[in-house]
């Protein structure tokens, strides 16, 4: 008669030996599901922490990004001090109205909610855009004298997260920075230095008709739409070179960026 | 005078004599890749100590009960899991070392130090004095990772626990840092040392060579 009692079902379990094949199964079951308990609920348990980090590090870097732009902390001080955050439809170039960046992280969770690209039009290497993106700006006088886009793309070992900041003609850049990358280190990850996001400060985007001519050289910038290529990191300076353009173009901030000339943002 | 018990030894031995690192030569990658600066090398030396210490208590704890078959993947399993959950708290409350640890806490899984100590000593022994050697062993181990940071940091970037303690040429000092030693190379330099001093204080830890030259005549 089988004996139901777990206690000493328990105990036959221990008492079996080593090598048998149902205690051999058992055990590999128990320690894989104690361990699992373990691991998936440190993981629940920390998250809501460690999303705070993330958001907090962003944070940082975006007021890193600002004070580094020269002549910038004074107009923060003008403008109240702080940045107003804005979740932006990419393919009209303006405020979505049914997402905040409340929900943005839920709406973006939807495959819906996101665009496939062509082939031909996806230089940054994406595949596929999100509709919705989230954007800081300051206004002073009405008049948006700053704009921060995110950015990502495929860099040459993998992908690159950044923000670039436009002045308020929407043709200058004001400053760049890499929140994300794994480039090869010494070579392509010297896009983190500060030196080289010093030099995208007052680099122009587009000319008079209005074609995005924005480029990292190759070797030292000789326009003024150029700035100074990584040496050894041919493939990561295209890559920005593409991603930057992605994003300042029709797919990306275009619609955005005509918006705000226009004075309609 | 009396022996010292064998569980004092059992902890002290590691330390320096048996020193995981320095004469076993495991977990060597960690300690080239960790060791740029002193708060990395810290923070990795305390989680591989916690990691080697839980590791062996559980796996002694069950060790009656691993049957032989499965038993590299039940400890792989049980260092896997601790590992990360170290690394989900490194991540949650330490964040900023946790970046620059990267991929190196998970890499613990791997540290063939844990499955060392755990294969070797954890497996036979009961739970206490297995944690007492998985404590020594860790700490032996954080011994050679501190010296090898705190010597790196101080030479490739003039500070200690990110304290300015060498004047930089930059700043108006002195002192022009080393960028070789903020390299894996120099790690392997450090390391070198430190065994090569070690093996001459106690000869009988250097290894007989593989090969003996022949012996050959002085021509005549």
């Amino acid at each position: 008669m089988a004996d139901l009692n777990p206690f000493s079902a328990w105990r036959r379990l221990l008492a079996l030996p080593n090598e048998s094949r149902t205690k051999t199964v058992l055990v590999a079951f128990l320690v894989s599901a104690c361990c699992a308990v373990m691991v998936s609920g440190a993981t629940v348990v920390l998250r809501p922490i460690q999303a705070a980090n993330r958001a907090a590090e962003e944070q940082a870097r975006l007021s890193a990004l600002v004070a580094g732009i020269p002549g910038m902390s004074t107009l923060l001080e003008q403008s109240g001090g702080a940045l107003s955050t804005v979740v932006i439809d990419l393919d009209t170039g303006r405020a979505a109205t049914e997402v905040s960046p409340a929900t943005l992280e839920t709406t973006l969770a939807d495959a819906g909610n996101w665009t496939v690209l062509e082939p031909g039009e996806d230089i940054a290497g994406l595949v596929q855009r999100p509709d919705y993106a989230q954007i800081y700006l300051l206004r002073s006088e009405g008049e948006v004298s700053l704009l921060l886009l995110p950015f990502s793309g495929q860099g040459y070992n993998g992908r690159i997260d950044g923000i670039l900041a436009l002045k308020g003609d929407m043709h200058t850049i004001a400053g760049l920075t890499i929140t994300g990358q794994s480039e090869t280190p010494g070579l392509g990850a010297r896009i983190e230095e500060p030196a080289w996001q010093a030099s995208f400060n007052g680099v122009e985007t587009t000319d008079d008709s209005g074609e995005i001519r924005f480029a990292v050289a190759r070797g030292p910038a000789s326009t003024e739409y150029e700035v100074d290529g990584i040496t050894g990191a041919t493939r990561t300076s295209s890559a920005m070179t593409r991603i930057i353009r992605f994003w300042l173009g029709e797919q990306g901030y275009g619609p955005l960026i005509e918006a705000v000339r226009r004075g309609e943002f | 005078m009396t022996a010292p018990s064998p569980l004092w030894s059992t902890f002290t031995d590691p330390l320096v004599r048996q020193n995981p690192v320095t004469l076993q030569i495991l977990g060597i990658c960690s300690a080239l890749a960790v060791t740029t600066s002193l708060p990395t090398a810290l923070t990795m030396a305390a989680s591989l100590t916690t990691v080697l210490v839980l590791s062996a208590g559980v796996i002694s704890l069950i060790r009656r009960h691993i049957p032989d078959t499965i038993r590299l993947i039940v400890q792989i399993v049980i260092v896997a899991s601790l590992v990360i959950v170290i690394d989900q708290l490194l991540q949650a409350y330490l964040f900023e070392i946790s970046q620059s640890l990267s991929v190196f806490v998970s890499l613990i899984t791997t540290n063939c130090l844990v499955l060392g100590r755990t294969e070797s000593f954890a497996r036979l022994n009961p739970p206490g004095r297995s944690m007492v050697d998985a404590l020594g062993n860790g700490l032996g181990y954080s011994l050679i990772l501190c010296l090898v940071g705190a010597l790196r940091e101080l030479f490739g970037a003039g500070s200690l626990m990110g304290l300015q303690v060498l004047p930089l040429v930059e700043q108006g000092g002195w002192f022009t840092p080393l960028a070789l030693m903020l390299l894996a190379p120099s790690a392997f330099f450090i390391l070198g040392g430190l065994v090569w001093a070690i093996r001459s204080i106690w000869p009988d830890q250097a290894e007989a060579p593989d090969t003996v030259p022949p012996e050959v005549e002085e021509g005549t």
